[in-house]
Parts: structure tokens; sequence; C-alpha cells
């Protein structure tokens, strides 16, 4: 038997070695579906990591598609970070899509300088008002906040469905869709040619921003203190309740921001797929950058790389292209799985060595007598 | 008008689906796992036995079938947050990502979008009010459902997983195995996650559909806590849930009713729980070991 003991300390190679070793892992269990489908392994991870970074256009696709994952990914690193558990950015994703549309469509006359840091705002709002109840109970009641705010996803999708069934629907051609909001809202293009807009630079900005804050200021250092050992924090006068209620917040509405970015920056209407999971991909990014604002970054593009690799993947090769998913939860889990080696290393069980000695021993006096 | 017994014959078969994945997280939280690959579990039950009931023309080797895939899931489950001891949200999620996933990829390649219908189980006793329902909901009400609660209650197999649930180091002193036991009980829960879903395409709909469970997973979760993690506590949730389901239907057609929102009944359960987890404050009874891996120093 094989088990696991605590290290005493970590070498510096080990990390990096075993990166390498979840992305082997990875690309050997994900060959045997890929060559079920048809396809080379190869060549399909030639198109879903390199070829969209060879052209232009794929490459601002590449961009367009990372910028919710850019939110999300945000979102729940830095709830993760002060310990609290965001499993519910899906669902502030959809409330900050409600409140960009409800902006975009009642106010609609407004100019673009009024209306796009407005519709921010109402979406950053309403993201923080749908984690405000789960936030509530973990600092106030001790309620665990994992199925509080999972449990407030499918609520919030309802509300989507709801409305758009109900009073949004599309008064013109009846679909279950909003009306288009008003043309100050539209997320200008950044890059010309390319529909990367400017949510992806306001996602840049927010982390960098969490990354000032986390790594150079005594908020950050609070929060990564609650998160670390909240008695500790506490010991030393940190007050854990404002703390993780706070960074809880922050966490909501960035993820309200990135359902405003994909109505205001992508869509220019809310729509019952306004959200492909990008919440729960949220959890995929934030858990592989290792909770840094540096890594979500890193890891968004990624995903985005390999969903347009993937689409393209189903054009090219045949492969459907929900193998891009296969390919990222199977790095997640395989990247989490093999992490652990971090602290624990694995040695073989000494039961059975003791075992194996007593065994030798005794046959010895068996041989003695 | 309303049917009553129409009203009591649907809420029954739609409460099947909940009932199973409901009974199967109680079993796994009562051994302090939050089993997060629930709603991929469930999708992944609905999908290999559509599949292979389609294959091989017998709807129960279709629910063996799924019974292998609730078992695989268990597993991956098991490997991550027993052996490993990884974070139990981030592998249920997952998890759920990987196993939805996969079976989308499968039916893509498999049915290329197109709609098969199998033959579904045969409801009994036809014509019927009431009584005319599938055998797996009989089993699961009058077989799988006593006896769940029997063995979590009333064995000594029942008291080492609420054990390793409350407290692992304690139960680890006492010589309990508590990998084990956490196995055995994800396994259990998985494979009746899985029928769950089977249930839904082997009897209810006759089809795979993407995104068929649509969210149930979660409707269990919340039923658990619902029923504070009691197997019939959970099955009271679920028939609420399933018969509010049912008459929203049923009203929807009469003219009072026509205009209220169908979400709004739908999402009746997560706000309850909520507002009920909210109301007991900090005496909400979770097992003990509720998300927490455990590891010998």
């Amino acid at each position: 038997m094989i088990r696991l003991v605590l290290r005493s300390r970590e070498p510096r190679w080990l990390a990096p070695l075993l990166i390498c070793c979840a992305i082997a892992i990875t690309y050997l269990l994900t060959a045997g579906p890929i060559r079920w489908a048809g396809a080379n392994p190869m060549a399909a991870y030639r198109r879903y990591v390199i070829w969209p970074l060879t052209s232009g256009d794929s490459l601002g696709e590449v961009l367009l598609t990372s910028t919710p994952l850019l939110f999300t990914g945000l979102a729940v690193a830095i709830a993760f970070r002060a310990g609290f558990y965001n499993i519910g950015a899906e669902g502030q994703f959809l409330a900050g899509a409600i409140a960009a549309t409800w902006a975009g469509t009642t106010f609609d006359g407004l100019p673009a300088p009024v209306a796009i840091p407005f519709a921010l705002a109402a979406g950053a709002v309403a993201g923080a008002l749908w984690i405000l109840v789960p936030a509530l109970l973990r600092v106030g009641f001790r309620i665990d906040e994992v199925v509080t705010t999972l449990l407030l996803n499918p609520v919030a999708l309802l509300c989507v469905q709801g409305l758009l069934n109900g009073p949004w629907r599309n008064p013109v051609n009846q679909f279950p869709e909003s009306a288009y909001i008003g043309s100050g809202y539209n997320f200008p293009k950044i890059i010309p040619g390319t529909r990367v807009h400017l949510g992806f630079a306001v996602a840049l900005g927010l982390a960098a921003l969490a990354w000032l804050v986390l790594a150079r200021t005594a908020t950050g250092l609070r929060l990564r203190a609650v998160g670390l050992t909240s008695a500790g924090a506490r010991f030393n006068g940190v007050s854990v309740e404002r703390t993780m209620l706070s960074s809880a917040l922050v966490s909501g509405a960035i993820a309200g921001m990135g359902g405003v970015s994909q109505v205001c920056g992508l869509q220019g209407q809310l729509t019952g797929e306004i959200s492909a999971g990008f919440g729960y991909t949220g959890i995929v990014v934030a858990t592989l950058a290792a909770l840094t604002p540096i890594g979500v970054v890193l890891v968004a593009l990624l995903l985005g790389d390999i969903v347009v690799g993937a689409d393209s993947a189903s054009l090219v090769l045949q492969l459907p292209p929900q193998m891009g998913q296969v390919v990222t939860a199977t790095l997640l889990l395989v990247t989490v799985g093999i992490l652990v080696l971090r602290r624990y290393r694995p040695v073989l069980s000494r039961r059975r060595k003791a075992a194996a000695t007593m065994a030798r021993v005794a046959s010895r006096e068996e041989v003695l007598r | 008008m309303i049917d009553i017994p129409d009203l009591i014959t649907a809420m029954f078969v739609s409460a099947t689906v909940l009932v199973y994945a409901a009974a199967g997280e109680v079993v796994t939280e009562r051994a302090g796992v939050l089993n997060l690959g629930i709603e991929g579990t469930m999708y992944s039950g609905a999908f290999v036995g559509f599949t292979v009931a389609d294959h091989t023309g017998s709807p129960w080797v279709g629910l063996v079938a799924a019974i292998g895939a609730g078992v695989v899931a268990a597993l991956l489950m098991g490997l991550l947050t027993v052996t490993l001891g990884v974070n139990q949200h981030v592998s249920g999620i997952g998890t759920t990502l990987l196993l939805i996933a996969l079976c989308d990829f499968s039916n893509r390649l498999l049915y290329s979008g197109a709609s098969v219908y199998i033959k579904p189980f045969p409801q009994l006793f036809q014509h019927t009010p009431i009584a005319s329902q599938y055998l797996l909901t009989y089993i699961g009400f009058f077989v799988v459902v006593p006896f769940l609660a029997w063995l979590l209650t009333r064995t000594g197999f029942g008291l080492r997983i609420r054990a390793v649930g409350e407290n692992p180091e304690a139960a680890d002193v006492a010589g309990i195995s508590v990998a084990r036991t956490r196995y055995a009980a994800l396994l259990i829960g998985g494979v009746l996650m899985a029928v769950g879903g089977a249930f839904l395409t082997l009897a209810m709909v006759g089809t795979f559909t993407l995104n068929i469970t649509n969210g149930r997973g979660w409707v269990a979760i919340a039923l658990v806590i619902f029923g504070r993690w009691r197997i019939w506590g959970a099955v009271v949730g679920a028939l609420l849930f399933a018969g509010i389901d049912a008459l929203q239907l049923q009203l929807a057609i009469t003219d009072t009713f026509a205009h209220v929102p169908r979400e709004i009944m739908i999402a009746a359960p997560y706000v309850v729980v909520i507002a009920a987890l909210a109301a007991s404050g900090r005496n909400v009874a979770y097992p003990g070991a509720y998300l927490k891996p455990y590891r010998r120093l």
C-alpha cells in the first residue's frame, strides 16, 4: 500500500515537475476519446493550443472567449483566497447580466460615457447583492457557504428565464430574448478588426488591481491571513467577519461585472444562454491559477485558447467541440489531484514492510530452532 | 379543475428521480463527503443507461450499465476526496463538469444530434389511478428508502458511516477505516444518483436530450438539507417539490394562475432551503466532518 506522509519541506523543483506530469497525464487520458472520435491526439492538441495563436482573427477570438472567464476566475480566486468558498459565480454573473439588461433597456438613451460606468456599477451591485445572503449567513451564523452559493445559481437562471418568458420577452419576434440595449451601452471594440471589447480591458485592469491589493497592501495581507488561518488572523486583531464579508461582496461584484461585459460587449441583449457555465469554469480557472490574479489571466487565456481551438477542431477534424471541456475538466482534476504531492510524499506503507520484517524474523527463528 | 389522482400520479413519477438522488446524497454527506459530482453522476446515469438500452434493446441492461456509470463516478470522487484529500467542492464541480462533457461528447459521436427513442420501462397497473407507476418508483419508495433509513440508523455499518462523518479521528481510533467507509458511502450514493438519472431516460422520457437532468442534482442537494440529513426527510421534501411542480403544471392551464410564472414555483425549493437555513441560524445540524478531508498525521 502507498501512503501519503506530510513533507517537512517542499523541494523547489517539485511544483514545475508536477505540473508537467499533470499535463502529460491529461494528454494520455484524453488521447483515448480523441482517437475514438477518429482524430489524431497530437493534431487535436496542436489545434487546441497552438492553432488559435497563429492568426490575428483567431487570437482575437481567444481574447474574446477568455473575457468572461477572467471575470469569474478572478471573482472565485478572491473569495477562495479569503477562505470563502464561493461556488455561486454563475448566479452572480447572471445577476449582473440581468442588471445590465435592465439598465440598458430602461435608460436606453444615455450616452456611452455615462451608460457604460452605469451598467458596470449596476452589474457589480447586482452581483454583490446575489452573494450577500450566503455571505451574511456565513459570517453571522457559520452556515456553510458552499451549498448556499451553489443553490442560488439555479435561482438566478430561473430569474433570467422568468424575465425572458414574461415581462422581457422580445416584443418584436416574441422569442424569449430581451430587447437590445441602448446603443450607448455597447462596449467599444478595443482591437480593430476583432470582436475584443472593453470588457477584456476592464477584466485585465481588475486583475492588476487585485494583484496590487493582494500582494502589496495591508488589506490584501488581512484577506490572505483570514483565508490561511482565520484563528491566527483573529488573534492578531484582524476582523475575520468583516474581511470575509467584504471579499465575498467584491467577488460577487466582479462576477456581476462579467455578466455586464457579456451583455454589453458581445450579445447586446439578454438570452437564456448568456452564460455557458462561466461561473463553474471560473472555479476551474481560479483553482488552476493557484488563486493568484496573474495565474487567473494566464489560465483564462489558456482555456479561451482551448475553446476556440475546440470549435475549429470540430470543423477541421470532426472532433466534437465538447472535447475542449473534457480536456479542461480532466486537466483540473489531474492537477488538483497531483498537486497533493506538494505537501505530502508517497511512501510504501510501513505496515506491509513491518509485517514482512516480522515474517522474516519469525522464519529465521524457525531455522535457528 | 384540478384532477387529484392525476396530480398524485405525476407527483410520484417526478419525485422518483429526486428520491434516488437525494437518498444517495444523504448517505455520502452523512459520511462527511459533500458530493457535488451528483449532477454529473445523474447525467452519466441518464446517458449511459439510455445508450446501452438503445444498443441492447433492453432498459434493464441499460439500468445495470447506469449503475456501472454511478460506480465509476463514485470511484473518481473517492480517489479525489478520500484518497488524495482534495477540496470537496472543487473535486465535485470538476467531476460534474467532466462527466457532463464526456456524455455530451459521446452523445455527439454516437447520435450526432439525432433524437432516438428507446422502448422505456412499462408502467405497472396501467389505467389504475395513482397505482399506475414504474417498477423503479415502487422499488425506490418501498424498498430503497426504508432499507437505507434502516441501514443508516439501525445497523453497525450505518453507525460507522455516521461516525466517519461526525468525527473521523474518533472513528479511526475506534478501529474503523475512514477511507473504506467513505468509499462505501460514495459507492452507495453514486449508484443511487445514477439510477435516479437513468430513471429520466429509461422511464420518464424515453430518450436522451442535452441538459436532461436540468439541475435536479442541485435540487437534491437542497432536499438533503431540507430533510436535515435524514432519508425520510429528504423523501418528504422530494414529494413536496414534485407535488408543487405537478400542481403548477395543472394550474398553468387554469385561467386564474396562467399568469403566475412557472419559474417562481421551480425556484421555490432553493429559496425555501436557504430561508430555512437562515431561520435555524446556528442550530443547523451539519455532519461534523462536512467538507473535511481526513488524513492521519
